[in-house]
């Protein structure tokens, strides 16, 4: 009897919840942004325990259950891949279309980057934005400046970071092009590729960069120190 | 049913039975109008007793008892502050669930975590209080914070992973299917890998919550990675695989895939109830022994991977460079470390005599199988006891009992871990990594004692 009690509350909740009415915008502009409290069941008024978890699998009836053990998850489609996988890796795969100019990357920086990095990209340290020119040959010193220019070892990680995290107060909102015109603006700046104005970058001229540390980086040896019994 | 057939004399006295009663009572009305239980004011059974209960209530139970109501408050964070009765013995306690349902530490208990002054707020991080910590455990509202980019309230209704890259089926996963999946509860610390960072060249903050503070110990819960690995099934050639948070830093970092098929953790609770939203709610990746930043939170996405991505906290983050210019990366195991936590850094022992020296070891290899302690600043050692379980990965006890004289002294622990592995000086650490690798700091620590009894931070 508990069980058709706690059955009759829920179907209740679900029918008059509106988080569950989806594609009613006017409902939504109420919509709870908290979890409520458990309901009461009937009688006792003990509240109700966790629901079980439903699979995602069983609700769409998609996936062939044989295959998989549980019985749980859902193939995930391209289209739902590609929505997040934002990654770009050294070889250059994940580079979207698209090319930015220096010329174009100055302006873009001007406006979405140099308010923290410094319009000389000599960084902002009351911000904590670092700077992302300069320090080549710094690495053995007692001070070592370590920047995109002469620490970072792929111009990927540029592109993949700049796109993913930056500006600090809308991350990624830059456009690919903005981004390349951006990437290309710095490394420019850097020496790294040409600064002339018509320099472009795009997911090809992206791939072929060396940059100055690209063979700066050892493998863990550890332990190194530390006595062994 | 009569009530006093549900609380019959046999077992209720008639106080009890009369609060029973009451409660019940309360209770009724408050089911029997819809109303009110269906206002925004429901937050728990009990809330009409500050609300339009108390005077049900209140009348019901003949009021006294409901004058230890909550106080104006000034308590400290994640305490209540609640009326503090002259004689405790001499008039009733505040009432159950006066809390809602949910409870609190006491309003005399005040220690907290503490930011560290980075410059930007966004990216920043805060600290254990290990002074005070007890026992193994790190209350989850005392666990350090390390975030880039703030901390996302992420709904876990919407919420999805995906599983793709090279695997035979990409996957995707709701909250709710993970929790169907086979579970794991394991016990294990998290250091990030800048803990110490600033004791590098000389003794710099003062307190153990600041020099040792980005460590903390949680019972994790959550679905094995390899579960799901296998599920999707790893294509031949696989090594790395990428985690990324849904944070606005959309933070990543690649992960060998045989950690990933060994004992890393989708985790989505933390000591007992759900994953505290800046340990990475509604899911976090739990990489055992792994450095801290590598623990994707709010884990989206995973993609397995010939090659590491070569993110950008994995390369010009998180790289320990050396005095050749050369800089280790993946340096990602967290070696076998101790602290004392009393007597420590800005304390001040009253006077000479007994004190009980205690602190935490642990070894992101395995179990700690040995901690000494020296009060001669390492010139003679002494072994400490260790407080089990000792569990691998974890925080491990130890304590030995101290006579200070008076006389000044070093206090020193020195942790050893099951591949025999011993912590080392920092003089040895830093003969070869020099000054500037940042990261993964894990020498002895010095705490002097004066004559006066004030405990410093000290380079011995």
């Amino acid at each position: 009897m508990f069980m058709r009690n706690l059955t009759v509350v829920c179907a209740i909740a679900l029918a008059t919840s509106p988080l569950l009415a989806e594609d009613s915008g006017e409902e939504k502009a109420t919509e709870r942004t908290s979890a409520t409290l458990p309901e009461r069941l009937e009688e006792t008024g003990e509240r109700a325990p966790m629901e079980p978890p439903r699979s995602s699998a069983e609700e769409v009836g998609e996936i062939d259950v044989s295959s998989n053990a549980f019985g749980v998850g859902q193939p995930a489609t391209e289209e739902q891949i590609s929505a997040i996988d934002i990654d770009v890796m050294p070889d250059g795969q994940g580079l979207p279309e698209g090319s930015g100019t220096f010329a174009d990357g100055k302006t873009a920086y001007d406006q979405a980057c140099a308010a923290c990095h410094g319009s000389d990209m000599e960084g902002v340290s009351e911000l904590g934005a670092p700077a992302l020119l300069g320090g080549r040959g710094t690495l053995a010193d007692d001070s070592p400046v370590k920047t995109v220019e002469s620490y970072w070892p792929y111009a990927s990680t540029l592109y993949d970071y700049v796109h993913r995290a930056m500006p600090l107060q809308s991350p990624g909102s830059l456009s690919p092009d903005e981004v390349y015109a951006i990437s290309a603006y710095i490394l420019g700046r850097a020496g790294i590729i040409s600064d002339d104005p018509d320099t472009t970058l795009d997911a090809d001229s992206m791939a072929e960069i060396k940059m100055p540390n690209a063979d700066g980086f050892v493998e863990d040896p550890r332990p190194d120190v530390g006595g062994n019994e | 049913m009569p009530n006093d057939e549900k609380f019959p004399a046999s077992r209720y006295g008639p106080a009890e039975r009369h609060m029973a009663e009451s409660l019940v009572e309360i209770e009724r009305q408050m089911l029997a109008d819809p109303q009110q239980e269906d206002c925004d004011c429901k937050e728990g059974m009990f809330n009409g007793l500050t609300r339009r209960g108390l005077l049900a209530g209140g009348l019901a139970l003949g009021g006294g008892a409901l004058m230890s109501g909550r106080a104006a408050a000034e308590a400290p964070p994640g305490a209540v502050e609640y009326y503090v009765q002259p004689d405790p013995t001499k008039e009733q306690g505040r009432l159950i669930l006066q809390d809602d349902g949910y409870g609190s530490r006491s309003q005399f208990e005040s220690e907290v975590r503490w930011r560290y002054p980075t410059a930007s707020i966004e990216s920043s991080w805060s600290m254990t209080p290990l002074a005070s910590g007890h026992g193994i455990i790190t209350p989850s509202g005392l666990h350090f914070e390390r975030h880039h980019a703030g901390i996302p309230t992420i709904d876990p209704r919407t919420h999805e992973l995906i599983l793709h890259g090279m695997v035979d089926t990409p996957m995707r996963f709701t909250m709710d299917d993970l929790k169907r999946l086979p579970a794991v509860s394991k016990i294990h610390f998290i250091e990030c890998s800048g803990n110490g960072l600033t004791e590098w060249d000389e003794p710099t903050l003062k307190t153990v919550q600041g020099t040792h503070g980005l460590t903390s110990t949680s019972e994790w819960t959550g679905v094995r990675l390899s579960t799901l690995l296998e599920m999707a099934g790893v294509s031949d050639g696989a090594a790395w695989i990428l985690a990324e948070g849904a944070d606005a830093a959309v933070m990543t970092r690649s992960v060998p895939i045989d950690k990933a098929m060994d004992d890393a953790i989708l985790a989505y609770a933390q000591n007992g109830e759900a994953i505290r939203p800046e340990q990475g709610y509604p899911l976090r990746l739990l990489l055992p022994g792994y450095e801290g930043n590598t623990h994707i939170k709010w884990l989206r996405r995973l993609e397995v991977s010939d090659k590491p991505f070569m993110t950008r906290e994995e390369t010009s983050k998180y790289t320990d460079l050396m005095p050749d210019g050369s800089a280790r990366q993946f340096s990602l195991e967290m070696e076998a470390k101790s602290v004392i936590t009393f007597p420590s850094g800005a304390m001040k022992l009253p006077r000479p005599g007994f004190y009980e020296v205690t602190g935490v070891a642990w070894s992101g290899r395995g179990k700690i199988t040995k901690v000494e302690v020296s009060a001669d600043g390492g010139k003679t050692w002494e072994e400490a006891s260790l407080e089990g379980p000792v569990l691998p990965i974890c925080h491990t006890r130890f304590r030995l009992p101290w006579k200070w004289t008076g006389e000044q002294a070093v206090l020193q622990s020195r942790a050893t871990d099951d591949t025999g592995y011993v912590q080392p000086a920092l003089s040895e650490l830093v003969d070869v990594r020099g000054l500037n690798s940042v990261y993964h700091l894990n020498a002895i620590q010095s705490w002097h004692i004066s004559e006066d009894g004030e405990v410093t931070n000290v380079h011995a």
